[in-house]
């Protein structure tokens, strides 16, 4: 509860910051260019720190807002809602964007050792300044009541993405075309999209997500908001990862510089993930039969079997970043799995499960990041003796992966837990064995690094012991930040829990934005 | 659709479609890098025309300027650095394109039959929201161009992360090919090797270059100007006709990379420096998120011009318009040019026996 406490005191804020919804995007927006004016690299990284510590400020203020019963509308320009653009924040979003802030801050805080010996210093300013337009982007997304709006701020974000995974071009070459896939499959996500809020439009006449919802009210038979459901659904799957559009992810996350991959892993999947469901549940009407047979015939199936094969497929890369990476596609089934239910406690557990799972796979990829930087680590062989030669590094990513695992005491488990009682509720048994057998076949190739850090005997040479470049204690607060959130979660998982099953009543019980 | 008569915007439309067609299938056939980048300009001045005859004319010229345009450049400045030829597509892989693209298409005609007809005036596109802004622009904004009204103001901003989005792909160029200045990969490579060979073969290829070209020269220092000058008209006759900053951002870049064809890259550098370009990028963003900066400053909402004239919300909306498509210049014309330094900045000197 305290938690909720130190919220609702910053909230009183909210009379000064009537702005708070844009300016929350319009910061780091405008923050990007200025750090790439700025040019020097330790002034734009600083620049970039205290930047999004204004947003996760800001968005915290929106939080807090949203706890206390209200929803925020902000018209841009002040146009009113269907001649303009506006922007909306219900409990379903205020997580998101508090989640998307919050990881940057941190990823920033970790990223400066990692960035100063992985990224040439004449292109670090313009590094940090991408990667504010990234944050910008994301937080965009995820804040907008605009279908259009979306689309603009899903390639601000993408694109920006695309160029910040290319940059992992210093440590391996292949990060080119990692991102040169993931380039080419995010557009074609992003024109899907596109055509479909375009036949949207045709259908409705208008932007305005809750206005489509409004219009779509009277009957969604008609071939052009299915054929705009569809495309949408596939667009934004791309973007998702979901199974098996998800080819673009393992290399992508694999090849991203080290501070990259700990923002992507618990951000850009997870936005796509929010605007999935708001499409699906507060434009679209999820009751309708086209709607549910897709729930059905589609995304079950296909979360099932995400949950299953890129487990198996996680269990057999020897690359670290990789394994992880598939991991996070058999995560993204859970969520889906969630969502496809199509009830309260459902979709509730996956929205739990998208917060609690940014917080595991960020602390797992700082983790690894941090053997890379000290050991060399790639593969999961050359993690052997970890356990001795980096323990703060080793105990921090066993934490995490316990809670990947859903090993009671850590968030993973609340979430999992949530999960398996709504299956339980909608009678999905079979969805129940999915969720055992993919936990299994988590704790096989987690279990696969434990064991390589903690029973095998660290490397050497002859007699002298291996020479490990001693973690930043910069990059070792933030990974200790998200275990400790790990398990702070497990403890009081209130403040997501409510704000989910909030969200899951809002977008079933008929509340559009 | 079956009570319009045959007329002659409907043959008109048939052929053009039926172009673009011919030309979308030859796209997919051809391996020769050089044809494809060619008819994807084509392709884009058909559709260009097309729109025309939508009577879609800010669409139109900006897919003339940006598609037929500036983009061909590009693409030609790309394939210059890989090859001519692409390797052929395996077998497998053509079907699987070809059935999702079918499918696709597939899904596409499903839409169709319950399309409204076009042009119908009951249909929900043209009696809702856009009807709204036909009827509201002349007493808010004040200017007979709607569209400028509802991209700069009523979506505002939609335009600004537009304008953002290109300031990311020049960035992106900037960071993986760099453009010469500081962050750029390309700092140590490029500038050098072209400087040896121009220092080397100064006396011998660069001044027999320099003779060879002397109409153009003559021709081009005609032209730019007269190009510059257009640009500055379509900047600000947005208004009223077709145009705005990005097609105007486009114009003027293209009369850089004109003046860099025929007088070389060294005297651009010289004219326009790389990080003058790079700040450039960053600073037409700055103008427009600026312009939203004001507006909060003074009361308003972000991007709210009404306030900029305390007496004249409409003369508000004027200044506003005006100095968001000055941001949307600044970075589409400093984006096109990085992109084009990017390129240059990695060719080997072209002889001219290589054109």
């Amino acid at each position: 509860m305290s938690l909720m406490s130190a919220i609702s005191s910053i909230s009183g804020l909210r009379d000064l910051l009537p702005h708070a919804a844009a300016l929350v995007v319009v910061i780091p927006l405008l923050a990007g260019p200025i750090a790439v004016i700025l040019a020097k690299a330790r002034l734009a990284w600083l620049w970039s720190v205290l930047v999004a510590a204004a947003a996760f400020g800001l968005s915290l203020v929106l939080l807090g807002t949203v706890l206390g019963g209200e929803t925020i509308t902000y018209e841009m320009g002040n146009w009113p809602a269907p001649l303009g653009i506006i922007y909306y924040v219900d409990s379903l979003n205020a997580l998101v964007i508090s989640l998307v802030s919050g990881m940057a801050l941190l990823a920033l805080l970790y990223g400066w050792p990692m960035v100063e010996r992985e990224i040439e210093p004449k292109k670090q300013a313009m590094f940090f300044g991408t990667f504010l337009i990234c944050l910008a982007g994301l937080i965009g997304v995820a804040i907008t009541g605009d279908a259009f709006n979306v689309f603009v701020f899903l390639e601000v974000s993408s694109i920006s993405t695309y160029v910040l995974v290319a940059m992992g071009a210093g440590q391996n070459r292949q990060a080119l075309t990692a991102s040169f896939n993931y380039l080419i499959l995010g557009t074609i996500g992003a024109t899907f999209f596109v055509i479909g809020v375009g036949l949207l439009y045709m259908a409705t006449g208008t932007l305005n997500m809750a206005d489509i919802s409004r219009l779509l009210a009277d009957g969604d038979n008609d071939r052009v908001v299915r054929a705009a459901f569809s495309f949408i659904v596939i667009g934004l799957g791309l973007k998702t990862a979901m199974f098996p559009l998800h080819t673009w992810l393992p290399n992508a996350y694999a090849f991203s510089p080290s501070m990259i991959g700990v923002f992507l892993a618990s951000t850009a999947t997870k936005v796509a993930f929010y605007t999935l469901i708001r499409f699906l549940f507060s434009v679209f009407h999820a009751g309708a039969p086209f709607e549910t047979a897709m729930f059905d015939y589609v995304l079950a199936p296909m979360a099932i079997t995400a949950m299953i094969v890129c487990s198996v497929q996680a269990s057999f890369q020897p690359d670290v970043r990789r394994l992880l990476a598939y991991s996070s596609v058999a995560q993204l089934g859970y969520m889906l799995l969630g969502l496809s239910m199509g009830t309260v406690a459902g979709l509730s557990a996956g929205l739990l499960h998208m917060f609690n799972h940014a917080l595991m796979k960020g602390a797992l990829f700082m983790a690894v990041g941090l053997a890379t930087l000290g050991l060399g680590v790639i593969q999961v062989s050359e993690m052997r003796g970890m356990g001795k030669t980096m323990p703060l590094t080793a105990a921090g990513l066993s934490i995490a992966g316990l809670s990947l695992m859903g090993v009671p005491l850590t968030a993973g488990f609340v979430s999992k837990y949530y999960l398996v009682i709504a299956a339980l509720e909608r009678g999905w048994w079979w969805a129940v064995a999915a969720i055992v057998v993919s936990s299994v076949l988590a704790i096989f190739y987690i279990g696969r690094m434990i064991e390589a850090m903690y029973l095998q005997k660290p490397p050497s040479h002859g007699d002298d012991p291996v020479i490990v470049v001693r973690s930043p204690i910069l990059a070792i607060v933030p990974l200790y930040i998200l275990v400790a959130a790990n398990i702070w979660f497990f403890f009081d998982p209130s403040v997501p829990k409510g704000l989910a099953d909030s969200a899951a009543t809002l977008l079933l019980g008929g509340g559009a934005p | 659709m079956s009570d319009l008569p045959i007329d002659i915007f409907t043959i008109i439309d048939l052929i053009i479609m039926s172009m673009l067609l011919v030309v979308g299938i030859a796209l997919v056939r051809l391996n020769n890098l050089f044809a494809v980048v060619m008819l994807y300009g084509v392709y884009s001045l058909l559709a260009a025309i097309w729109f025309v005859s939508l009577d879609a004319v800010d669409v139109a010229f900006t897919e003339a300027a940006v598609g037929a345009g500036i983009s061909t450049v590009l693409m030609l400045g790309a394939m210059l650095l890989t090859s001519r030829e692409a390797d052929p597509t395996p077998v497998l892989r053509r079907w699987t394109s070809f059935l999702i693209v079918a499918a696709t298409g597939a899904a596409l005609f499903y839409a169709t039959l319950d399309m409204p007809s076009f042009g119908d005036a009951a249909s929900p596109a043209n009696s809702y929201v856009g009807l709204q802004y036909m009827h509201h622009t002349i007493s808010e904004i004040g200017m007979p161009n709607v569209v400028t009204a509802v991209l700069a103001s009523y979506r505002g901003y939609d335009t600004f992360g537009e304008t953002v989005v290109v300031l990311t792909a020049g960035l992106g160029v900037m960071l993986i090919l760099g453009i010469g200045v500081s962050g750029g990969q390309a700092a140590p490579s490029a500038p050098e090797v072209q400087s040896k060979t121009a220092k080397k073969s100064k006396d011998v290829s660069v001044k027999s270059t320099e003779n060879h070209h002397i109409v153009l020269q003559v021709i081009a220092k005609m032209l730019i100007p007269i190009i510059v000058l257009y640009a500055l008209y379509v900047q600000f006759h947005g208004d009223f006709g077709p145009g705005g900053g990005f097609q105007a951002g486009v114009i003027l870049a293209s009369a850089v990379i004109l003046y860099s064809l025929i007088f070389g890259m060294e005297e651009t550098r010289r004219a326009i420096p790389p990080r003058f370009v790079q700040i450039g990028t960053a600073l037409g963003v700055l103008i427009y998120g600026g312009t939203g900066i004001v507006t909060l400053a003074l009361g308003g909402k972000f991007l709210d011009y009404n306030v900029l004239n305390a007496h004249d919300p409409v003369h508000g909306q004027h200044l506003g318009i005006m100095f968001v498509e000055i941001g949307v210049l600044v970075t589409v014309a400093s984006v096109m040019l990085a992109i084009y330094y990017g390129f240059a900045a990695r060719y080997r000197e072209l002889k001219d026996q290589d054109w």
